[in-house]
């Protein structure tokens, strides 16, 4: 029963996951996005904990309370910021409309569903569902940063996809320690490198709308 | 053991960075840098005498040796480019002093990410050091702080943080494949426990992840249609790290790619890499070779002529046996090799042109005849002209496509033959003619251009009995 029940949550909070990535698609507005991202971040934090917890691996508790405090507090706090700086919370424009984002969303869903659970009949069941629901984060990650042409939301779109990672990296029993302070890590030093070039892009072009970085692209003649 | 070789391949790098972020003043931190990447050569070289042992995070053989190698020798030249490139810099204004001791920190930091990528034994070190040297090179292509180089430098980060979060994917999955076999924990993730077990993997896992790894590390390695950071990359950057980018980086992704498929071959019922990177070596031949005859931009050519042989040299290890092994390696090497030596003589030929730009450029070898020879030798050598030593290797995989696979090779020599009209082309514009734009001398070293382009002229004709063998091996262990 007690085995029934571990399973039951740790699938409740991936699942969660990819639900908070799917509102993330449809966010129209800056400010949402972020809150919206740092409710990614936490239910994430949720997944890990209770990962750690099942799997009696303590060293997961940090990877648990860095996705908690940097990824769901500091980060948003601090891109929250540059958009008042930056003087852009307005509304986000998207690329594709809200309804072919979403069945794009769920397409997604349905191939890592049908991809990763054909792969994977012989491996432990939450191993598994936790592997399937993350690749769907992930893609819905990639998705998010087709669809959107606002820098931040880019951005957004990337640490999410990052999150995805993470839920992978602790749903396989035992990975090394290494690799998730390695992905915490290059999630900071991502950040920092996007942090200088958003405000280096505020300096030289006024805008962080990626449309206007087009424009100075490529092929000078 | 008083020294270890391993461990000083990466430290000297290390250390050499912090004592370059500590220095001020450009000339005394370009010698320095000069010198620490000679002495990591050396040390790179001393692995040939003393094989140091594998631990369970390090690891040398045949493989990662003449990788290493060929990697700090061409780190070791670039340095010596690069003093006589930033100098002309500071004066020209285009870099600030510290923009320069950033600049210098940053190519050791490089130097350091690159091998450890190649000497690390486990599969998510070798993941962090390719997501290392992927954030080095973002900040040292928006050095110049342009439209272009920051939008470069944007975009690059941007698809190259997919690429190395596909990876990543790829890599938990490995890792996912190996646990219940080897177990949890450390030993799951060390290449050398992994090769032993690797026929008993789930090979639908394993399948799954090369598609990952293959579109992760492939975008690094340039790959069309994953490609498309690299020729603004290339051509924003600062010269000495467009060399580097094409002699070395994408080369360091190649070798990942390479350790995975091997993997993937211990494994009989997992599948065949060999198609999927035949596959999209062919496409990025070929469309690289068509993509060069529109180029403006001198660096922006080149960039695309690496992707056409980053393209040929994935195909041939696609092919795999121990002819096409051999042929992709020696290509690597000679690509490496050549395609620095085009960098450095475009970064003096821009520098004294004050652009970019081909229409401004004309009658280099009347003007400035030594790099107006030099970038015709380059280019010759870069396009395959016998009897130099890129015309062997593109002439060995061909022939031996040829004997399994018609249709490929067919197909393979139109994308080298329409290159090699492409390059021609921008050449006599470029070289010949009447002489157009500033015609000042340069200050330029031209040691290490000719010293690579002698390398690769001798190669054409004589090859060392000892590297022959030491490549067949390497060939021989690929598979």
């Amino acid at each position: 029963m007690r085995g029934n029940l571990t399973f039951d949550i740790a699938h409740l909070l991936a699942g969660s996951l990819v639900l908070v990535s799917f509102l993330q698609l449809y966010q129209a507005r800056l400010y949402a996005l972020l809150n919206i991202y740092a409710l990614h971040a936490l239910v994430l934090a949720a997944s890990v904990a209770w990962q750690a917890f099942v799997q009696g691996a303590p060293h997961l508790y940090v990877t648990a309370a860095i996705a908690l405090v940097f990824k769901a507090i500091v980060i948003p706090v601090v891109l929250h910021r540059i958009i008042v700086r930056l003087g852009i919370h307005r509304e986000i424009e998207t690329v594709v409309g809200v309804g072919p984002a979403m069945l794009a969303g769920m397409g997604l869903v349905a191939l890592s569903m049908v991809v990763m659970l054909r792969v994977t009949p012989g491996a432990d069941p939450l191993a598994r569902e936790d592997l399937a629901f993350a690749l769907s984060v992930v893609l819905l990650g990639l998705l998010m940063m087709v669809t959107r042409r606002n820098a931040v939301s880019q951005v957004v779109g990337f640490m999410s996809l990052e999150n995805g990672l993470v839920l992978a990296a602790t749903g396989a029993r035992g990975m090394p320690l290494v690799v998730e302070i390695s992905v915490a890590f290059s999630v900071l030093i991502a950040f920092i490198v996007i942090g200088i070039f958003l405000f280096r892009i505020r300096e030289r072009f006024d805008t962080v709308d990626v449309q206007a970085l087009d424009n100075f692209r490529g092929e000078r003649r | 053991m008083n020294f270890d070789a391993l461990a000083g391949v990466l430290l000297i790098p290390a250390v050499a960075a912090a004592a370059l972020a500590a220095l001020p003043g450009y000339r005394i931190s370009a010698r320095l840098n000069v010198l620490a990447a000679l002495l990591t050569f050396a040390t790179a070289v001393s692995l040939f005498v003393v094989q140091p042992a594998s631990g369970p995070y390090l690891l040398v053989d045949d493989l990662n040796k003449v990788f290493i190698v060929l990697t700090t020798f061409v780190g070791f030249t670039t340095t010596i480019f690069s003093a006589s490139y930033i100098g002309h810099e500071i004066e020209a204004g285009r870099l600030t002093p510290s923009f320069v001791r950033f600049y210098h920190a940053m190519y050791q930091v490089l130097m350091f990410a690159m091998n450890l990528a190649l000497v690390a034994n486990n599969i998510g070190l070798m993941w962090v050091a390719i997501e290392l040297a992927t954030l080095t090179t973002v900040l040292m292509v928006g050095i110049y702080r342009t439209h272009e180089a920051l939008e470069a430098a944007w975009k690059y980060f941007i698809l190259g943080s997919v690429g190395i979060g596909l990876a990543l994917f790829g890599t938990i999955l490995v890792y996912m494949a190996a646990q219940p076999v080897i177990g949890e924990g450390l030993n799951a993730m060390v290449w050398t426990v992994l090769v032993t077990k690797a026929a008993q993997f789930d090979p639908a896992l394993l399948d799954v992840a090369f598609v990952f790894l293959l579109l992760g590390y492939g975008t690094k390695v340039g790959l069309a249609p994953l490609h498309a950071w690299l020729p603004d990359a290339h051509a924003e950057g600062p010269t000495p790290i467009s060399a580097v980018l094409s002699g070395l980086l994408l080369n360091v992704a190649l070798y990942a790619l390479l350790r995975f498929k091997m993997l993937l071959a211990l494994n009989p019922s997992a599948l065949a890499p060999g198609p999927l990177m035949v596959t999209l070596g062919l496409i990025s031949c070929l469309f690289a070779a068509f993509m060069l005859y529109r180029r403006r931009d001198i660096k922006r050519m080149f960039a695309y002529s690496s992707i056409e042989h980053m393209g040929i040299i994935v195909f041939a290890f696609g092919m795999g046996g121990a002819l096409a092994n051999f042929a992709g390696l020696l290509h690597m090497t000679m690509h490496s090799l050549t395609k620095s030596a085009i960098f450095y003589a475009v970064g003096h030929i821009s520098q004294v042109k004050g652009t970019q730009k081909i229409a401004d450029m004309g009658g280099l070898t009347v003007s400035n005849p030594v790099l107006g020879w030099g970038l015709v030798l380059g280019v010759a050598a870069i396009a395959g002209l016998p009897p130099l030593g890129i015309f062997m290797s593109e002439f060995l995989v061909v022939s031996s496509t040829f004997a399994r696979e018609p249709w490929l090779a067919t197909v393979l020599v139109i994308g080298i033959l329409v290159g090699l009209g492409g390059l021609f082309l921008r050449l006599n514009a470029i070289a010949f003619g009447e002489p157009r734009g500033p015609a000042a001398p340069a200050q330029a070293s031209y040691v290490p251009m000719f010293a690579h382009l002698a390398i690769v002229a001798t190669a054409g004709v004589y090859l060392p009995p000892a590297l022959v063998t030491g490549f067949e091996n390497v060939a021989r262990l690929l598979g």
